[in-house]
């Protein structure tokens, strides 16, 4: 008895290395890859596409504002360490989530931000959510508009891309979908009044009509949590940053829409 | 002091009809909302809005709870002398906003 059940074990950790070792046992990846705009009315396109009447420019406004604001013990503006954004922050937003060496774990822009009011700013935390925070986010991420998604999974993140990649392949809820049931299997089907997508993040933070408010992916994400009607994560939780990071290795090549704006 | 931005053509010819665009970050609430607790939300919207051009009104709106949030208003006006375009705005806890932009008439 004792003697089978080694047997398992072994059998399952050979498994395991062979996961880790090879890239090609990678989940398939929907084909063709596309946008998450693509899945939109050609109204919300259109205000997208619209620099002026997206209403993600208000928050840009306020991001680029504080951008440059000096703030906290230090009285030190993001400026001041990095620099002029459209340089220092090109192609950040396309990179995360990433490992951060100094925090030694896997953080999303907005976890980085955070840390770096909280630290280099000595100004305390952003509120999460709030207009500061996803204003700053969203304009990091504009300076990667057109850029291509291109996540590390090499390395120490490699622990939070497996978490992530359980995550979606894992069912919740009371109607006991995982992510991939629909944004695998049945993207580009109707779900109601909406096309389901493939679930790539290129479009966030974005502007989303039904909050009639902008938001973060981890926002979107909760509200996919409560479509399933299962127990939503706090904010900040690292299993939300996993799956993040596993939904943008799975957008990788993909060109960056953030600012977006969602039905 | 309200968020907003407004967008006029760099130039315009005389005479000719221009677009203005004004977008107002504001959340609109209906009131006819409630919280989660149940308690209502309430009421909080941009009731009035008007445009000057050249120090004469040449628009003026008045919003309802039908207006989603942030709302966007874009109208046109003809281009008679160089001179600022400028917006105000106010809701009904008699918060202000303003924003302006310079037409160039060639």
């Amino acid at each position: 008895m004792t003697h089978d059940v080694m047997r398992h074990v072994a059998a399952a950790a050979c498994c395991c290395a062979a996961a880790l070792a090879c890239a090609s046992d990678l989940p398939a990846r929907p084909q063709p890859p596309r946008n998450g705009s693509e899945f939109q009315s050609a109204e919300v396109r259109a205000l997208q596409a619209d620099d002026f009447a997206n209403p993600m420019s208000l928050w840009i406004s306020r991001g680029e504002a504080l951008w440059k604001e000096p703030r906290g013990a230090a009285g030190k503006s993001c400026e001041s360490c990095h620099g002029e954004a459209a340089n220092a922050m090109k192609g950040v937003t396309a990179r995360y989530p990433r490992w951060d060496p100094a925090l030694k774990r896997v953080v999303n822009v907005e976890e980085r931000i955070q840390a770096c009011s909280e630290g280099a700013q000595g100004a305390g935390r952003f509120g999460d959510p709030s207009d500061e925070l996803v204003g700053l986010s969203a304009y990091i991420a504009l300076q990667s508009r057109g850029l291509p998604m291109s996540v590390s999974i090499d390395g120490p993140a490699r622990g939070a891309f497996e978490r992530g990649r359980s995550l979606y392949f894992t069912r919740i809820g009371q109607m006991n979908l995982a992510c991939t049931h629909c944004h695998d299997a049945n993207w580009g089907r109707r779900l109601y009044a909406e096309t389901v997508s493939q679930g790539h993040p290129t479009g966030w933070p974005a502007y989303r009509n039904e909050w009639q408010h902008p938001g973060t992916l981890e926002r979107r994400l909760r509200a996919c949590f409560f479509g399933v009607r299962a127990e939503l994560p706090a904010y900040g939780d690292p299993d939300m940053i996993a799956l993040e990071l596993y939904l943008a290795w799975r957008a990788q090549g993909l060109s960056m829409e953030a600012p977006g704006v969602r039905r | 002091m309200m968020l907003g931005r407004v967008q006029v053509p760099q130039s315009v010819k005389r005479g000719e009809a221009f677009e203005v665009r004004v977008i107002v970050q504001h959340p609109m609430e209906t009131g006819f909302r409630r919280d989660l607790q149940g308690q209502a939300i309430p009421v909080n919207i941009v009731d009035k809005l008007a445009c000057t051009y050249g120090g004469r009104e040449v628009f003026r709106a008045e919003l309802g709870t039908g207006i989603a949030a942030n709302p966007y208003i874009a109208f046109y006006v003809v281009a008679r002398e160089s001179g600022p375009i400028e917006i105000a705005w106010s809701d009904d806890r008699g918060q202000e906003g303003r924003a302006s932009a310079l037409v160039d008439v060639a």
